[in-house]
Formats: C-alpha cells, structure tokens, sequence
C-alpha cells in the first residue's frame, strides 16, 4: 500500500490517499471537520441527508439513483461523526474498481464528479434548499433521534455520555440533541448554514483504490473547482479534555425492559497531557475490549452476571465507558466487579499472557483495518483530527512496544466519573 | 485439489470432498493479511425433529444454538484463549439452518485452522456447565425479546407459517431451554456434527493444499449417516393469519410484511430463484423504483425501508419494511402498485440500468473474504456456485422478475406484523 497522507490541495482541503490493487472497488469520502455545538450538530447532521436528495444536475431522487445505477451501483452515503467534540459530515462513495469495466469508463472521475455536484450545487429554489426535501428530512432525522430508544444498549451508552459530560460539546449526540433541533431547521436557516460552513471548514479527502495519486488528485480538484474557501478564516474544531472532579455520580432511568443495560463512565486523566494511543488500545484490550480481558472473562465468563461487558475508548476525548447486559437485580454485583477489575489493573495484577493476548487483539484489529476501505477511512479521519499521520501498519509497530508499566500508568491516571443504569419499572431499585 | 477459475470476477476456487465426506472450498486472495475460515455444520434453529438409527426424535427448539454455546467449553482448555494468543478472533452464529464457527486471524492461520477443526467436532459438556450456560441464554434470549427488529420479523413467520420451525427464535425460548440436558447435545452433536453433514471454506493469502492436509489431518476419517430431517407437513401458500400487531418501546412504528414463496427449490435454480427474487423485489420497490421515490416523498417511507427474498429450512419467504408513520398505508400502496407493475411492467432502460447496478454489487461483496465464505455454505449444502451469480444475472429477463412480484405479491398472500410504540 502507498499512502500519501494530508497532502493540502487547495486552502485546508486535505487529501489522504492509499493506493492498492486488492479491492475490487474504490472509495471516496469528503468530509467537512466542524465544532460540535449544541446549537448546530442537529444542523450539521441534517445537511448529507438534504445534499444526497438531489443536485442541480439531478435534481430528485428517482434521477440521482438512475445516476448511480449507470455507474454501476455506485453508493454514496451520508457521513456524520462525532470525533471527541470535532463533528465530521460529509460523503461518501465506494464503487466498482475500473478493472471490472469495460475500458474507458472512467468510474473514479465520474463518481467524484457526481461527489461535487451533490456538495457543492444543491438542489435549491431561489437560492435556498428546496423546501420539500428540508422538511421531510427534518422530519426523518427526528425519527431517528427518537428511534434512539430502540436500541438499549446504544440508547444507555447515549445517555451516560449525555449526563456524565452535562455541559461539554461531547454530551451532544452526533444526531443532534432532541427532536425538536432538527424539526425546527428551516430552508433558511440550514442554506445559511451549509453557506457558511462551505467556506471556513477544514476539508478531509479520503481516497483508497487503485488509482495513482496524481490521477485522485486531479479529479478531485476538478470536482470541488467551484468550493468557496474563506481567505485566512477557517475554523480549527478542537477537543476538551476534562478531569474528573468531586463525587462519583449515580443516574437511573425507567424503561419497559426485561434485561439492566449498565454504562459506567471514566475520564482518562492525566494520562491525556500526553497520550500514547498505543498504551490505550492495549490497555483497553486487556481491561475489557476483547474477548480474553478481564472484563468478559470474569464478569461474563467466569462470575455469569451479564451477557455481555465489553469497554470502549474515546481516544480523542478521554473517556473510558464499559458497556453490560445485566440482570436488575444483580446491578450491585456486576458493577462492583467491573470496578473490582480496574482496580486489580490499576495494582499490577496483569500476566504476560494477557499482556500479550491484548497486543495480538489489537494488532489484528488493526491489519484488518487495512483490509476494508471503509475502516481505512475512518482510521485516517481519526489520525487526521488528532494530527497524526502513521498508517495502521506503523501502529501496530508501536503496539508491540508496549509494556506492563505502560498499562499501569494508564489504569493508574483513570478516575470513575458516573454510573448510569437502564432498569425495567417494577425494579426495586 | 480441483482449481476453478472465474476470469470476469478474476477469482478462483480450490476444492476437494475427503474420504469422510468433508466438503473444502478455499478462495485465494493475495495481498490481505486477514485470512478467515469457516466451518458450518448443516444443523440449525429449524432442525428439532430427525430421524436417526432408524427412529425419530424430538428435540426442545434452541438446541443447535445452546449447541454452539457449549461448544466453546472444553474440559481443561479455553478456547477463546487458545485462538486469541494466536491472535485470532472466533465467532460462531446459529441460523435456522446453519451453525457455523469461524475465526479470523492475521497470522498463525494453519494453527488456528487446527484449533477450530478440533474443537468444533470435540465435545465436552457436564450437567454443571449446562445449568449455568441455561443462565447466560435465558439472558440472551430475554435481550433479544427486547429487540423490535426479532419480534417484527418473527411475528411475520407466525402470520405466514402453521407449522414450519421458522415460527420460533432459532435461540429458543427460556422454558425450552430448560429442557437441554448434557445428553441432549452429545445427542445432537453426534447426528449433526458428522464431516459428511459439514463443510469447510476459507479465504485469504494461504495454501489450498495445506487446508486439505490439515482437515483429513485432524478430523476422523470414517464416514458416517446423516440424520433425515421433518419440518411440519407443506404449507398453504396462504398466510395463517394476515396481521400480527404488538406494542414496545420504539420510537416510530416498525413492519414487515411479505408472502411465502410457493415452490422452494434447490440446486442452481434456488440460486437463480433468490437472484431474481432479490433483483425482481429490488425493481419493484428498490431505491431506483418510482415506488420509493412516490413513498419517500410522502413521508411514508424513510431510508431504512427495504426488500428481499429470504430462504431457510423448507421454505422462502418475500418481504419488504421499515420504519413508517402509517405503515398500513405502506402496505396498501405496495400491494396496488404491484398490480400496476404486472400490468405494464418496468422500463427497458431503467431494468438494463439496474443489470448494470446489480453487476456491481455482486463484484463489490467479493471485497469480503467472510462473505466469500458464508456464502459458499448455502451454496455448498444447496448445491449451487455463488462465484456464477454473476452470470446468472445477465441472464434475467423482464418477463422474469414480473411474473416473480405477480407470484408473490398477490394480496390474498400477504400478511403484515407491526410494532407499534406503547406510549
């Protein structure tokens, strides 16, 4: 693989890109990198959804689609991520590699031909977006940001952000807050919007196929010809990474639910002066991000008080959440143990085997990251919002590195912030 | 080993049946460094009644998935431990008809291969570990109870079917499972977990031969009966019931609706038959059609709609839904249309256009070496090649996918099951 990372092709447009033969198709994202804000994340995540109604060129669905089935079912899909209290929107596109195409087909110049029209030409009446498709996908993101009950598990890990963070950009969902942010967004407020943004936001471009980089280069450039850029005034979105201060807090909440959904809630702490992304993957493995840690084989395995605990990172805001299925009435039991296992970390109790179980675990997350295009995507997104430009391959590298005492400095930097649990209505508790 | 080659999709396939009746499919695929193997037994939710030694037996539904559970349990060894210091990840799923394990790995793939080999057709249980593994599935199954998208689709097959298993959770229920004694999955395993009843495919940067050696290595070389199997009497082509409503905790209302496919084959033509299900359906009300765009612009319908043919033990089903405000008036507009699209059938241009998409899709799922290989156990325990798709494809024709949506979207054949919000 030949990647050239970051590379500025026009005023803060950054073009990454990995060049390989083995996938039978190629990818294209844009992303817009914007400041999570209560205020416009509903906004922000509105505006894919609008774009991808219709262009000038293709001005409604039915001849969008008819486009892209000519391109040989070529996909392009709405991007919204949170990355820490950065708000990344934006496209994108995977379609069939041209050696699967009769000769000439030029798909990848086409298809990002198509990428620009659809950011950077609207279908718009009098200036402004078509009114039509802003009210029904209003109306769509409202449905999904009340959908987000549906899923329990999804739906607890939400609130603990939401409660735990009160306050800071990262308690906003990358959705939006509630329904009525996005039903309130009318024509003239997100064409305001999406006018403003098209000029001061930082740009990441993502390509991985077989093409040259040049050739990438060149299309893309001529795709995005017409982007307005602002002279001097883009905005820089960055994280805010908090201590943990004062007591523990405990949060519950009533749902018509027959399993405990459990999110427990850490701040990295010191540790994120000056994180070491490998020392957090590793240790996040060991903790409870795989199926040898400590989490799944004790609390799961060995002591059968959940269905599932598992622990997550967020690497660009410091946060450690762990995740579990529980019966209600063992809420004590279960969260005493996942508390107990950190604390069993955090006093060096970590063997040589489970040392070298978690590296294993990441290093092969991480070489399967390369290869799917649409992990590579978001792999290099994630390095680029924290200004980082080693591939997964050099990481890996670097995970090998890690040792017992790297883990301990991180177990050791970690405070409990808040506890949250989803119980059904008759709990007792 | 044979050697196919397929030069329009620039794949090839190695494979071999050994003496013991053990199907291998290898997949070569330079430059990945995942490699993924995955061994499936044909024994699934849907296989509760079998007949073997000449008498029929009666098993508790949720067997081949407690099965699966169990099998990870070995006396003195942890599997999942095994396989994750050779740096692989295992995984397993149980479908109506299939249990299958597979593990992906960055390296050490012929000694992961070997640990997956043994520990599948090795089993150890003790009634202790059944009782406490009875505690971790009741908590699995009572999740899955809690999940809309299982209760809508299941409520679809109790409309549609009388009597086929597929009316019940391939997971079982909590007093099913109560039922599962150590006895019962030595039973089943012996019946269903017998090389002649399973098949082996695998994918990435490896050596077919070395594959084969290391299967007849490890695995036992006699050949042995397979269990014939009983799925209910034939069904009408008539849904039981027409409508299952229920209430959750959803935010909008979710459905499904479908019918059954009346004649369910097998071999190259149940290959064919779910390509031009799936392409027929797509026509009708995919992304593209005039259909979604109608539906979508009045708000009925939002991107998680969808439709598809979906095959399992003795039976097929058509369905298409989503989330909707009105989704009776989903179903209603779908039903009318389908009369209209009988009736004058789809644009030349728009079903070429299609082809073109479809096309696309096909060589777009071969990025995935675990599709590659999940796809080749229907094929293998049905009798088809999933690598001739592509070909099949070309030949489909417009009289072929509207004589499919007259077949099954007749509205004396649909039923529709709903998950309404309970507030």
């Amino acid at each position: 693989m030949d990647t050239v990372c970051g590379k500025e092709i026009m005023p803060q447009v950054f073009l990454t890109t990995v060049r390989t033969d083995k996938f039978k198709t190629g990818c294209l994202s844009i992303n817009l990198c914007l400041q999570l804000d209560r205020r416009e994340a509903a906004k922000n995540a509105l505006l894919p959804q609008v774009l991808l109604r219709g262009c000038g060129r293709y001005p409604d669905m039915q001849s969008l689609s008819a486009a892209l089935d000519e391109l040989y079912g070529a996909r392009v899909e709405p991007l919204v991520r949170k990355k820490g209290e950065v708000h990344c929107i934006g496209l994108y596109s995977d379609f069939v590699d041209d050696a699967f195409v009769s000769e000439g087909e030029m798909l990848l110049e086409r298809v990002t031909e198509l990428m620009g029209q659809l950011l950077l030409f609207p279908a718009t009446k009098a200036g402004l977006f078509n009114s039509d498709y802003v009210k029904s996908e209003r109306e769509n993101l409202a449905n999904r940001i009340r959908a987000r009950i549906n899923d329990k598990q999804q739906y607890a890990l939400c609130r603990l952000k939401e409660l735990m963070c009160e306050g800071e950009p990262y308690a906003v969902d990358a959705l939006g807050e509630k329904p009525e942010d996005a039903l309130k967004i009318t024509p003239i407020s997100l064409t305001k919007h999406y006018r403003e943004i098209l000029e001061t936001a930082r740009i990441e471009i993502f390509y991985c196929g077989s093409a040259e980089t040049n050739r990438v280069e060149i299309a893309v450039k001529n795709a995005l010809e017409a982007l307005p850029r602002a002279e001097g005034e883009f905005v820089q979105p960055f994280t805010e990474v908090k201590m943990t201060t004062g007591e523990v807090r405990h949060f519950s909440e009533s749902l018509d639910v027959t399993q405990g959904k459990l999110a427990v809630g850490f701040r990295l702490g010191e540790i994120m002066k000056k994180p070491d992304l490998a020392s957090l993957l590793v240790f996040n493995a060991l903790y409870g991000g795989s199926v040898t840690s400590k989490l799944f084989l004790n609390v799961r395995e060995r002591l059968s008080l959940c269905y599932y605990a598992s622990s997550q990172i967020e690497r660009h805001k410091g946060i450690l959440i762990v995740a579990s299925g529980i019966e209600i009435e063992k809420y004590e039991e279960a969260l005493a143990e996942i508390l107990r296992q950190l604390e069993l970390i955090k006093q060096g109790d970590v063997s040589d085997g489970e040392l070298s179980n978690a590296r294993k675990t990441i290093m092969t997350d991480l070489r399967s990251v390369m290869d799917s295009q649409f992990l590579l995507e978001n792999f290099y997104l994630s390095q680029a919002i924290d200004s980082l430009t080693y591939s997964p391959d050099v990481l890996a590298e670097l995970i090998r590195g890690v040792t017992k005492e790297d883990i301990l400095a991180v177990a050791n930097s970690i405070r409990l912030d808040s506890v949250y649990f989803l119980k059904n209505a008759e709990g007792s508790r | 080993m044979q050697q196919r080659e397929y030069q329009r999709i620039k794949e090839q396939v190695w494979f071999d049946t050994l003496e013991n009746g053990l199907a291998i499919y290898v997949v070569p695929k330079k430059g990945f460094y995942k490699s993924t193997a995955v061994f499936a037994t044909k024994y699934g939710g849907s296989d509760r009644r079998f007949k073997l030694g000449g008498k029929w037996h009666d098993t508790p539904a949720g067997v081949a998935h407690f099965l699966e559970h169990k099998m990870f349990d070995k006396k003195d060894v942890n599997v999942m431990q095994q396989f994750s210091a050779l740096g692989a990840s295992p995984n397993a799923f149980t479908s109506s008809g299939v249990t299958a394990y597979h593990f992906e790995c960055t390296e050490n793939f012929e000694e992961n291969l070997r640990i997956l080999l043994k520990f599948v057709t090795e089993p150890y249980f003790t009634e202790e570990s059944v009782a406490k593994e009875q505690g971790i599935i009741a908590q699995e199954i009572r999740m899955i109870e809690d999940n809309p998208q299982f209760v809508v689709y299941r409520n679809l097959m109790q409309a549609l079917y009388a009597e086929n298993p597929i009316r019940d959770s391939v997971a079982g229920t909590v007093e099913s499972i109560a039922r599962i004694s150590a006895q019962t999955l030595y039973y089943c395993h012996e019946a269903f977990y017998t090389p002649s009843n399973m098949v082996l495919c695998a994918a990435g940067d490896i050596d077919p031969e070395r594959v084969r050696e290391i299967a007849e290595e490890v695995l036992p070389g006699e050949k042995k009966e397979t269990a014939e199997r009983d799925y209910g009497k034939s069904e009408s082509p008539l849904p039981l019931e027409n409508r299952k409503e229920v209430k959750m905790e959803v935010g909008v209302p979710i459905f499904i609706a479908g019918a059954k496919l009346e004649s369910r084959l097998t071999g190259q033509e149940r290959q064919r038959q779910e390509l031009v299900g799936d392409f027929a359906i797509n026509l009708f009300l995919g992304k593209s059609s005039p259909l979604y765009a109608r539906l979508y612009a009045e708000g009925l319908i939002n991107n998680t709609f969808y439709g598809g043919t979906s095959f399992f033990p003795d039976g097929a089903v058509a369905v298409f839904g989503g989330e909707s405000r009105d989704p009776d008036a989903v179903f209603s507009a779908v039903a009318e249309e389908a009369k209209k699209f009988v009736a004058e059938g789809p644009e030349r241009k728009f079903f070429e256009r299609l082809k073109r998409a479809a096309l696309g899709e096909e060589i777009r799922g071969l990025n995935s070496m675990y599709g590659i290989c999940t796809r080749r156990i229907p094929g293998h325990f049905e009798g088809f090649d999933p690598f001739k798709s592509i070909d099949i494809l070309d030949e489909i024709t417009i009289e072929d996918a509207v004589s499919f949506i007259a077949d099954s979207f007749k509205p004396e054949k649909l039923a529709i099951s709903l998950v309404r919000p309970s507030k």
